[in-house]
């Protein structure tokens, strides 16, 4: 209050500091130009920033961990307080580990702040892509930044997986086994690109190092670098608003980041943070002590990755074996190959989506208003069938848990997996499409003939009529702002010839909005009211 | 060198006769020591308690297993299986079977203890077998370091590295451990019901089979140092948990702010 009320001659202390900052970096000019930002209301907005301060406590739970881990796999002798390990033979890795979790002050609450804070962080960013697929917050101008958020999920699944496999305990190692059989399926350069990574024979004496020096430097540093730009990005393009009056592709209509959305966010940081810590003191999460060291010849029942490599073990799972073929002296292991280069395709065809769809409609203006998912009808039954993909593989990793807790055949289980595996994205597909044109013809009826108010009057000549009700301007307008698209023709290029491309394109362009349903014009809009002014 | 030198030997004509004797030695000797080790208790029943599980036995197990527990088309033969196989099939629950499937499921024991004693009696009396295993075994005294480690090589593969059981084909299943007490854990190392394969003496000594349930008792006795376990599933359950009540408590939040403004 002081600093506001002081007089010209003598400025209060705050306005002193601000006044020595500005005259140095310019910070009014930074203040001014980020202070100003707006940022749209809603919910949905909000998923980014929960995988971003998911980030923040992994950073800071991670630096807090590397205080205390050893990575070396040199054995020791276990001599902790844990009992039912005291005398066993581990790594050093493992015995730090077991370390941190007995014997370290906060040390076991630190670890399961930082794995439930891993699991959160993709999960949290898996959703935030899938707002923005099904909103179509990806077109242009922010299709680069799509991939960009791509790239950090596939950094959030290689930083959890390097991470996942530090303790050397049986579990981990039993998935960097697998990760190991994968590589060496590869064929000429599988054997080498594993004895190079391993450091000889799986699983050796460097790899708890080498992914040691992943996790907490290349990774992480990636990630970093990939937020800034992500972050940067949001600042050139503008954030998206949901459609409503007054706003259009031109404009962003909301609140501005300083003060609102510094204390919002702010404020919502400490509730991320507080939801993480509450699940941390009260729900175990990977109990390394159960597990036992590593050692190459057990496995538990049980063993699965984290939820973010699921989908990937899931593909191993439900591909049939005994798909492996000789020849030359080379064994092409297709049960390892065929999911290897599935969920690569999957990957490459999230990551291009956008330009797909550019292409396809041939659309060059900037957009800044998102779809509702049902004015999209196409995309949004493509995204669904590509989240029953996921689904199915992710489901496919747990088949052993689901038989067992269902009381089912872990045989049938499985069949019923790779069965679905095709037929459910189809299934999904179908059912989406049908489901968002028939949403888009009833808020056609109701753009056009008003609410059914249920109220029945019977006019003086007999005839009897529901009343309608007619909308209001605001509801009118979001059932009646959207754009959709005509099929492209294939057309004839300057030599007078049709290439594949271009019929490539017109079916694709036919595939997608053949059935659109168009929005309401302004002359039907016209028509229908006048035709309820007259008493319909 | 050693090669050229072991191919000649081979072709000398006692080879024959000596490959032959040891083969007979290892196998005839390992199945003695191995059948003398299993008998843990030294079974002193009384003929009382033989008559009365007869009774017991004709009444209750005889339409499947035969009067004379020879076994029939519905059920094996029980001659030979022994009174440790009798405490844990009909201790646990699992016989009399309520219903056939996969596999047979543990439920509430309708037997007394005196009845079940009466009836393995019985059985035993048919012919050797698994003997009921001595309380000294059973003390959960053991090494649990050592058992852990036991466990984890011999039987986490199907019941999980904490016991929590585990998926088998075609619907069979490993069950969890947290309920069976260490009689019960004793029994099915030495007589292997259904899927579980047999550990014997030979393969785990009694003081093994001790370690194991000491490590499985502290296992039980003692909740994770890190809250909440999630059933001991693993990855699974948590990622599920991360899901459902982690982003789904934090969802809820992302509405209310988002609502404030409206």
């Amino acid at each position: 209050m002081s600093t506001t009320t002081a007089t010209k001659a003598k400025p209060g202390f705050l306005a002193d500091r601000a006044n020595f900052l500005d005259e140095r970096v310019g910070v009014a000019g930074i203040l001014k130009e980020f202070g100003r930002k707006i940022f749209p209301d809603h919910w949905s907005f909000m998923l980014g920033e929960v995988a971003l301060y998911s980030f923040l406590v992994l950073l800071l739970s991670g630096t807090f961990l590397t205080f205390f881990f050893q990575p070396a796999m040199t054995p020791v002798i276990y001599d902790g307080v844990y009992g039912p390990l005291k005398g066993a033979e581990m790594s050093i890795a493992y015995a730090s580990t077991l370390d941190i979790s007995f014997e370290v002050r906060g040390g076991l609450l630190m670890r399961q702040v930082h794995h439930w804070a891993a699991l959160l962080f993709v999960a949290a960013a898996g959703l935030h892509m899938l707002r923005v697929f099904f909103t179509g917050a990806f077109r242009k101008p922010r299709e680069i930044n799509w991939v960009v958020g791509f790239m950090l999920f596939v950094l959030g699944m290689a930083a959890g997986f390097t991470g996942y496999s530090l303790p050397d305990d049986l579990l981990s190692g039993n998935g960097l086994r697998i990760i190991d059989g994968m590589i060496k399926a590869i064929p000429v350069v599988g054997a080498y690109v594993s004895s190079l990574l391993f450091g000889g024979q799986f699983p050796g004496e460097s790899i708890v190092a080498r992914l040691y020096g992943l996790h907490i430097l290349l990774v992480p540093a990636l990630i970093l670098v990939f937020i800034v730009i992500h972050l940067f990005m949001v600042v050139i393009h503008k954030h998206t608003h949901y459609s409503g009056p007054g706003r259009t592709d031109d404009n962003v209509v909301g609140y501005p980041l300083m003060p609102v959305y510094v204390a919002k966010a702010g404020g919502f940081f400490f509730l991320v943070f507080g939801v993480i810590m509450l699940v941390a003191a009260t729900f175990t999460i990977n109990p390394v002590w159960n597990y036992g060291g590593y050692d190459p010849s057990p496995v538990s029942a049980g063993t699965q990755p984290d939820w973010y490599i699921g989908w990937l073990d899931g593909a191993l799972r439900l591909t049939p074996s005994h798909l492996e073929v000789s020849s030359g002296g080379v064994t092409w292991s297709w049960n390892i190959l065929i999911p290897l280069i599935t969920s690569l395709v999957f990957l490459a065809v999230v990551a291009i989506y956008p330009f797909v769809e550019a292409w396809v409609t041939g659309d060059q203006r900037e957009h800044h208003v998102l779809d509702r998912p049902r004015n999209a009808p196409t995309r949004t039954a493509i995204g669904v069938a590509g989240m029953v993909f996921y689904a199915d593989l992710w489901a496919g990793a747990s088949t052993d848990i689901i038989a067992t807790n269902f009381k089912m055949s872990l045989n049938q289980v499985l069949t019923f997996f790779q069965i679905m595996l095709i037929l459910g994205p189809i299934i999904g597909y179908l059912i989406t499409k049908r489901a968002c044109l028939s949403l888009q013809r009833k808020d056609r009826e109701i753009a056009l003939h008003g609410r059914e108010t249920g109220r029945i009057v019977r006019l003086p000549h007999g005839e009897f009529i529901e009343v309608h009700e007619p909308l209001d301007a605001h509801a009118l307008y979001r059932l009646v702002s959207f754009d959709t698209y005509q099929p492209i023709m294939p057309r004839p290029n300057d030599q007078g010839k049709i290439t594949v491309s271009t019929r490539l394109r017109a079916a694709m362009s036919r595939w997608f909005f053949e059935d659109r349903i168009e929005p309401v014009t302004q002359t039907e809009l016209t028509a229908a009211q006048k035709h309820a002014a007259i008493g319909h | 060198m050693l090669k050229r030198k072991m191919n000649s030997a081979r072709r000398k004509p006692f080879a024959a006769i000596l490959v032959i004797a040891a083969g007979l030695a290892i196998t005839g000797g390992g199945y003695a020591a191995a059948t003398a080790a299993t008998s843990a208790k030294s079974e002193v029943y009384t003929a009382a308690q033989q008559d009365s599980g007869r009774k017991l036995f004709l009444a209750n197990c005889a339409s499947c297993h035969g009067s004379n527990a020879q076994g029939t088309k519905a059920a094996p033969s029980l001659i030979g299986v022994g009174a440790a196989s009798v405490a844990f099939q009909v201790g646990s629950g699992r016989m009399p079977a309520q219903a056939s499937g996969p596999q047979l499921t543990d439920k509430p024991s309708q037997f007394t203890d005196q009845q079940i004693t009466d009836l393995a009696a019985w059985v035993a009396s048919l012919a050797p077998g698994p003997a009921i295993p001595d309380d000294k075994w059973l003390q959960a005294d053991g090494n649990a370091q050592k058992g852990g480690e036991l466990f984890r090589i011999n039987c986490a593969m199907c019941h999980n590295a904490v016991g929590a059981g585990g998926a088998l084909t075609g619907g069979k299943w490993a069950p969890p451990l947290s309920g069976a007490d260490p009689a019960e854990i004793y029994e099915a190392m030495i007589t292997g019901p259904q899927n579980m394969p047999v550990f014997n003496d030979a393969n785990l000594t009694p003081q093994d089979k001790s370690d194991i349930i000491t490590y499985l008792v502290y296992q039980r006795e003692h909740p994770s140092a890190g809250g909440y376990e999630l059933a001991n599933l693993g990855p699974v359950a948590e990622g599920l948990f991360a899901w459902i009540f982690a982003l789904g408590f934090i969802i809820a939040i992302t509405v209310w702010l988002g609502a404030k403004s409206n």
